[in-house]
């Protein structure tokens, strides 16, 4: 099993570590050709506005709503942004990966970044926020997954999830885990 | 436990930032064209380094009007710069709101002994080092994130080298010694001792570690990048002797061989026909270089 994390700009490493500590390969994603044969795709957090220009220029953005046909992807805060399929605060371009609109910096500057436990359906998961967007809102088929305050903060559809924070940068990888779940049951026998 | 989080928010911010491109802007046009390029954020300030550098007179903060004009027209975060020491500087920029405050060799020293007391702050901090001993006092002042200083205003790279290739150097000692001889280190380092034992365990700063101060090409920024930097601040080198329209094809140059910066076929294109380099000042002399300020 191979992990691909776009790694373009953002916070690529500390998923690299928890992938590694699971026994996982993981390879960066900087060009087209990086994104054959992996088996899942992380859209690491960072700033949605620079990975999207990345992403266009380096020719790796028209891939990306194909290959999300086969492989399941985890759009991590500035990810979720790009998976959406509107954006709001302001509109920008995104790939439509995932039934959601995404509002930017919802809670406010990084004065309001926090730290919280998220309500998960397997139980409470320490979270990092970090200027981070709300999903203000998804269709039928997506499915809540996890809630601060209320909010849905994790979500999944199908074989792909989205989280508006940040279990990279906690020491559990309860976060990895999952998606590794979601990548086996896309690829049986993986 | 309420110190460890707020540390973690505020290296979490610098962590978002990592392997981008942080530039200085003086108004909101500059912010929008450095938005367009890609900078994942930008550093509000009244005037870049050069102009500071052949204008003169003291450098202070910046008007709180012309940095919250800017948080209002982009969407990345803005950070802005307060004179080491002034924490009267740095408290006026936490209240307007600002995402990261930049104690900065570039402004006048308010204080020659001492730095701000930054976990006094919610907001995070960036500080500039020159030297191991340095990142390391300023992290144990609460310190989120450290910044070579360079030579800011000067286009000329050399310092920045100087300095990442120092703490570079000293970082990959430090990992060579044993746990007794950690003690005189962090005696000779001038620094605290747990911070010096974390950083020897890690074998890198505790924080990210950018590069600042002297970066004015495409070259530049690859070149920091390879030599340990994880993100590059420019400066002066966008928007000092451009057009709008120059400095941009600048600004996307720089975005992309930084995002790219172990692929030479990307830096060949990110480096041709650009519109040409700030000037620059080839030789500061030592009693008249900004990286002095601050110990």
């Amino acid at each position: 099993m191979v992990i691909g994390i776009l790694a373009l700009q953002g916070c690529v490493e500390p998923h690299a570590e928890h992938l590694r500590s699971l026994g996982i390969s993981v390879r960066y994603v900087r060009l087209p050709s990086d994104l054959d044969g992996i088996d899942g795709l992380i859209l690491p957090g960072g700033e949605s506005t620079t990975m999207l220009k990345l992403a266009r220029v380096f020719g790796v953005w028209e891939k990306l709503l194909p290959l999300s046909k086969q492989i399941p992807f985890w759009g991590i805060c500035a990810g979720s942004i790009l998976m959406a399929t509107q954006v709001e605060n302001p509109e920008q371009e995104s790939l439509g990966v995932i039934d959601l609109t995404v509002r930017r910096n919802a809670y406010g500057r990084q004065l309001e970044s926090f730290q919280g436990n998220v309500d998960t359906d397997t139980g409470p998961e320490a979270a990092v926020f970090i200027r981070a967007p709300k999903f203000t809102k998804f269709g039928s088929t997506v499915k809540v997954a996890g809630r601060v305050n209320g909010e849905a903060v994790f979500l999944e559809e199908g074989r792909h999830m989205v989280t508006a924070f940040h279990p990279e940068m906690t020491d559990s990888n309860w976060c990895h885990q999952r998606f590794l779940a979601k990548i086996s049951a896309n690829t049986p026998g993986l | 436990m309420s110190d460890s989080r707020q540390v973690n928010l505020k290296t979490g911010l610098a962590e978002m930032l990592k392997g981008g491109v942080i530039m200085d802007v003086m108004n909101v046009e500059q912010a929008k064209i450095a938005e367009a390029a890609g900078a994942v954020a930008v550093m509000a300030l009244e005037r870049i380094p050069s102009l500071i550098r052949s204008q003169g007179g003291v450098a202070r903060m910046s008007d709180p009007k012309m940095i919250s004009d800017i948080m209002q027209v982009v969407s990345i975060p803005v950070m802005a710069k307060c004179r080491i020491g002034h924490f009267a500087e740095a408290q006026i920029l936490q209240q307007l709101g600002v995402d990261f405050i930049d104690e900065s060799e570039v402004l006048t020293p308010a204080d020659e002994a001492n730095h701000i007391n930054k976990f006094d702050f919610k907001v995070p901090f960036v500080c500039g080092c020159t030297n191991l001993g340095e990142a390391l006092r300023r992290i144990g002042e609460g310190a989120a994130l450290i910044r070579t200083k360079g030579e800011a205003g000067t286009g000329n790279v050399v310092e920045a080298v100087r300095h990442m290739r120092q703490l570079m150097t000293e970082i990959r000692r430090l990992k060579t010694l044993d746990s007794t001889e950690l003690f005189a280190e962090a005696k000779r380092l001038q620094a605290p001792l747990e911070i010096v034992q974390l950083t020897a365990k890690l074998g890198r700063l505790p924080v990210p570690n950018f590069a600042a101060g002297g970066v004015a090409t495409p070259a530049d920024a690859a070149l920091m990048m390879q030599l340990g930097a994880e993100t590059v601040f420019i400066g002066s080198g966008v928007f000092q002797d451009a057009t709008a329209k120059e400095a941009e094809a600048r600004a996307r140059a720089v975005v992309k061989a930084t995002a790219q910066f172990n692929n030479p076929a990307i830096l060949l294109e990110a480096s041709t026909g650009l519109p040409k380099a700030m000037t620059g000042v080839e030789a500061v002399a030592p009693e008249n270089r900004l990286a002095g300020r601050g110990w």
